[in-house]
């Protein structure tokens, strides 16, 4: 049972990040074009077959893991950053600076799911970029509201009344005595964090918002295999197993994450 | 959660039922701004963007003039709320048609699909979250917790055209696309309502593994109450106000699912409408959709907030 609960994840996990990592090292030709083997089935020579251009899929795939790993980690490292200084600076100035920001939020989680990051891809065109300044955009907001509450809760406690009393100024006291103690629930929702990103990245790629082509992702591949879906459904189940193994993984690190670091359950 | 932001002291219920509709007002003011702004972001001109590099110069003047996009941008904005309240929501390039008809020509369909979806949620996630509960630790329990994790992980892009191959390809059950009678509904509705359903499944077994520990559900069983009654009559209907909340905090993932869904499905709603109009660079549909889409949602979620407080005595306080 812990092999399967948490083996198998951990290990699809490693396999993502060091096809990723690797890719522009393996002998991979995701983009040669070969026209004897427009849509071929999984065979020797591909084992995942062929698209609808003649590339091998499985070179796709690789190279899509590469995308949706640069674009997960860029997209929440963005994120925390600016969830942090946003959410940091409401908790601890509180007064009108505290209403303004979170005022600012609520207006940003009115916008439903990835509407918003839909809409800005749109405008600022496709590319890989555009695409992880989208995601940021919309993904900020729930950090920084997890640590403006974090921030709230802590900032009465007796070590922070110490530290002001001994003449911190505020950006010590949010550095060094506050942002340590939320970093498990941080990294608990950046974790969750990443597997959004990931089916963000893929959704937008696939609606032709994300990167531009011949750049593989699995959300464009998924986009341009459903034209074949009858004649070649492997164009379309190879990158959305990956999608989904990914992102299951992810979720169930941070499900086991959460457990270990006694982080209360969000809702 | 949301709702620890927005202020909810235990005022008097008018009192609460007034501050919740103010802050409504100002994140509405909010999401209006923020949009009118999203056309300011186009890199560049966005009127060059709409037009072509090989426009004449003349076209272009006239276009700029008549998006407002000469005058000064508190001029545009003032211009542009007024519009919008007045539901002139402008003119667009790709139709030649005012963008508010068309825009209510696309609603009904998306209404439709996204009604679908939250009923076959609901069907789905409620007597499995409560069997699950009920059946803690056991088989039911594992398979629902594992419908949960892998209905939650699923990318609904990609589910929709694994539906179309074995439902509609294979098996000819269902139309590929498109929407004409009740049968063009259904895989649209499961590729939007699993998630929905795999997320409300889990919150629904943790609420009442959560009642079930109370007094008076053992007041109930010692009173002789059935299995059955106890289980649906007082343990689900008390664990029914967290759900609630989720649903309204849902269905935003739910909206922005559907944009995904008409896509695959070509499903003729406000989704695809605003896909297409981000093709064709009609700015003014965009802004639109993205309006109506937001507003819908915040107008749910204010309903969601007032319902609560109408249906759990200690809330109203």
């Amino acid at each position: 049972m812990s092999i399967l609960r948490d083996g198998l994840p951990a290990g699809l996990l490693l396999l993502w990040v060091l096809a990723a990592l690797s890719a522009p090292w393996l002998p991979l030709v995701p983009d040669r074009i070969d026209l004897t083997a427009i849509l071929a089935p999984p065979g020797a020579g591909a084992p995942l077959g062929n698209d609808d251009l003649g590339r091998p899929v499985l070179d796709r795939l690789l190279a899509g893991a590469r995308t949706s790993l640069l674009v997960g980690v860029g997209v929440v490292a963005i994120s925390v950053l600016i969830g942090v200084a946003v959410g940091g600076v409401a908790g601890l100035a509180g007064g009108w600076v505290d209403l303004a920001l979170v005022r600012l939020i609520d207006v940003f989680l009115a916008f439903p799911g990835i509407l918003l990051a839909i809409a800005l891809a749109g405008i600022l065109g496709p590319g890989i970029d555009n695409l992880i300044i989208a995601l940021a955009a919309v993904g900020w907001v729930g950090y920084a509201r997890l640590v403006r509450a974090q921030i709230l809760s802590l900032k009465r406690r007796d070590h922070v009344t110490a530290a002001l009393a001994l003449g911190a100024g505020p950006a010590r006291i949010l550095l060094r005595h506050l942002l340590p103690l939320t970093l498990a629930p941080l990294l608990v929702e950046a974790t969750f964090g990443i597997a959004a990103a990931v089916i963000a990245e893929a959704g937008l790629s696939f609606l032709g918002l994300g990167v531009q082509p011949p750049q593989a992702s699995w959300g464009s591949m998924i986009r341009d295999g459903a034209a074949y879906l009858l004649v070649a459904p492997h164009l379309v189940l190879a990158p959305g197993l990956a999608v989904l193994l990914v992102v299951l993984s992810v979720n169930l690190l941070g499900d086991r994450l959460r457990d270990r670091l006694d982080v209360r359950a969000g809702p | 959660m949301r709702r620890a932001l927005s202020s909810r002291q235990s005022t008097s219920g008018l009192t609460a039922v007034a501050a919740r509709v103010g802050s409504a007002a100002l994140v509405v003011l909010g999401v209006c701004t923020l949009v009118f702004l999203l056309i300011h972001l186009v890199p560049g001109d966005p009127v060059e963007a709409m037009l072509g590099e090989g426009a004449r110069p003349a076209d272009r003047e006239a276009l700029r003039a008549a998006l407002g996009l000469d005058r000064p941008l508190w001029e545009q904005y003032l211009g542009y709320l007024g519009r919008t309240a007045r539901l002139d929501l402008g003119t667009s390039f790709a139709y030649q048609r005012p963008v508010a008809p068309l825009l209510g020509e696309r609603i009904p369909a998306t209404l439709e699909l996204a009604v679908a979806a939250l009923t076959l949620s609901l069907v789905i996630a409620v007597p499995l979250g409560v069997l699950a509960a009920r059946y803690r630790g056991g088989a039911l329990d594992a398979g629902a917790m594992g419908f949960s994790l892998l209905g939650a992980a699923v990318p609904n892009f990609w589910l929709g055209p694994v539906l179309i191959l074995v439902f509609s390809l294979w098996l000819g059950w269902t139309p590929v696309s498109g929407r004409e009678g009740a049968a063009s509904l259904i895989l649209p509705a499961v590729t939007l309502g699993t998630g929905l359903a795999a997320v409300l499944a889990r919150m629904v077994r943790s609420s009442v593994l959560e009642v079930l520990a109370e007094d008076y559900i053992r007041t109930a069983r010692a009173k002789g109450l059935g299995e059955l009654s106890v289980l649906w009559g007082h343990a689900l209907r008390n664990a029914w106000l967290p759900v609630l909340t989720l649903i309204g905090l849902q269905l935003g993932a739910l909206l922005a699912g559907a944009v995904i869904t008409e896509t695959v499905f070509a499903w003729p709603g406000v989704g695809s409408l605003l896909i297409e109009a981000i093709q064709a660079r009609d700015y003014p549909v965009v802004q639109a959709c993205v309006l109506l889409i937001s507003l819908s949602y915040v107008l749910v979620n204010a309903l969601t907030d007032l319902v609560y407080g109408w249906a759990d005595p200690r809330v109203r306080g």
